[in-house]
């Protein structure tokens, strides 16, 4: 039976009819088509799939679509503005905070939902704000140097 | 990975929830459901309805009251950890909820899904049981209240009746010269406690423990207080010897788990380790 449902993705509201059992990073992947949010481990350990739903950082693979009816959602291609790399994304870029770049949506996602709650946050606070992103090619050191980059550039 | 069909509503009120779920034996409330979806999601748990209260309002609350603490059912790990009033009337609480998972699960975890779930390795049962913690449970004929002692059951059972909802959670004062803290053994890659261990003590002038609950979460089927832990503690000293010999005691009359996280000989050592941890923390905070 399917659910009529109406998300804001990005600054654009899109109205869909879903399975109830659809899960949001499906729907933000298969059905809107935003394939930069990626499914690691699907079983909300890994944080490939971050995303942010009414301003927190939630795992997309750990909701049904249902539950962001009348939500808004931000994913990692509603970061940049008018061609001009999000702070955090030219962060990485700069830092060299990704290797194969799998892990880095949520990681960038995750980072953003830090940066908001603490806008300078020491190196041990940045690890344990991206306690819930995991680097498969252990690339944390870079992209802690990452995210201070983005800290430092988005206070000054 | 796909859940099984089910079907899902979003009422607006508890009223409207409590029609959805009376009478439907087969239906589960989504309260967060970062324990759930999981479940449902590896076929574990395969709910015909599930009710979502996140589009119910006025469940995400954390009221001071006599002292003590009236936090709405709703009310993300998150809220908890950043909330000034948990920290100033039961900080250990707002520390557990700060140790539990991620910052993305703190998102949407609720306090109330997390003790009506009742997941043994949770860690928020340990806490409510230690800060004698009282549940509002709402259903069609009224509210009850159950007190965390009684509240947890067995593996992921509690004194919920089918037709009924937490809706609130009470934490009574702590009142004066009394200190409460929290240690886990955390699970490296989820961070659910293997063993937890919560500790509320209370001194008197001289620094004799006057009182102290012990709860405990992860060792066993489901959260308990370690009884004789607490009464080696009552009427002590709370000089190292105490502590130590109150500790020792922590397992006790616990049927210990055993899964691929640890043995049960294993828990056993940690549930000792972390009762002497969390309760020389709570004896600091007790006397400062």
């Amino acid at each position: 039976m399917g659910r009529e449902i109406s998300v804001t993705v990005n600054g654009t509201t899109h109205t869909s009819e879903v399975e109830p059992r659809l899960l949001l990073v499906e729907y933000i992947r298969d059905v809107l088509n935003l394939t930069g949010t990626h499914v690691g481990c699907d079983t909300s350990n890994c944080g490939a799939c971050t995303i942010s739903l009414n301003g927190a950082a939630v795992k997309s693979c750990t909701l049904f679509a249902v539950q962001a009816d009348g939500g808004e959602v931000t994913t990692i291609e509603g970061l940049a503005s008018n061609g001009d790399l999000h702070p955090l994304q030219e962060g990485f870029w700069e830092m060299h905070g990704l290797q194969c770049g799998f892990c880095t949506p949520g990681m960038i996602m995750s980072a953003n939902d830090l940066l908001q709650k603490n806008p300078n946050p020491s190196e041990a606070e940045i690890r344990h704000g991206l306690a819930g992103n995991f680097c498969r090619c252990t690339g944390y050191h870079n992209i802690v140097k990452a995210v201070q980059y983005a800290a430092d550039k988005m206070s000054s | 990975m796909a859940a099984a069909k089910f079907d899902y509503h979003a009422p607006s009120s508890v009223e409207e929830a409590l029609n959805l779920l009376s009478g439907n034996d087969d239906a589960k409330i989504l309260a967060g459901g970062h324990s759930l979806i999981p479940m449902m999601k590896t076929g574990l748990a395969a709910p015909g309805t599930l009710i979502d209260l996140g589009k119910v309002g006025g469940l995400s609350y954390v009221n001071e009251s006599d002292g003590g603490l009236a936090i709405g059912a709703m009310t993300t790990y998150q809220e908890l950890a950043t909330s000034d009033a948990v920290a100033s009337n039961a900080a250990v609480l707002g520390e557990a909820a700060a140790s539990v998972a991620d910052p993305q699960v703190r998102n949407m975890g609720t306090i109330g899904g997390s003790l009506a779930h009742a997941d043994p390795a949770g860690d928020l049962p340990a806490v409510a049981v230690a800060l004698n913690a009282e549940l509002v449970v709402t259903s069609g004929n009224g509210e009850r209240v159950i007190s965390a002692d009684d509240f947890f059951v067995d593996l992921f059972t509690t004194a919920l009746e089918p037709d009924e909802i937490l809706t609130e959670v009470r934490i009574p004062a702590l009142g004066s010269n009394t200190g409460a803290a929290y240690a886990k053994m955390a699970n490296k890659a989820s961070h659910y406690a293997i063993v937890g261990v919560a500790a509320v003590v209370s001194v008197d002038d001289s620094g004799n423990c006057t009182s102290a609950r012990i709860g405990v979460t992860g060792a066993g089927a489901s959260a308990s207080r370690a009884t004789e832990s607490e009464s080696r503690l009552a009427g002590s000293s709370l000089d190292d010897a105490a502590i130590f010999s109150a500790a020792g005691h922590a397992a006790d009359g616990i049927e210990l788990n055993e899964d691929i996280h640890a043995s049960a000989e294993y828990r056993e050592h940690l549930t000792k380790v972390f009762a002497l941890r969390a309760i020389r923390s709570a004896v600091e905070r007790a006397s400062s």
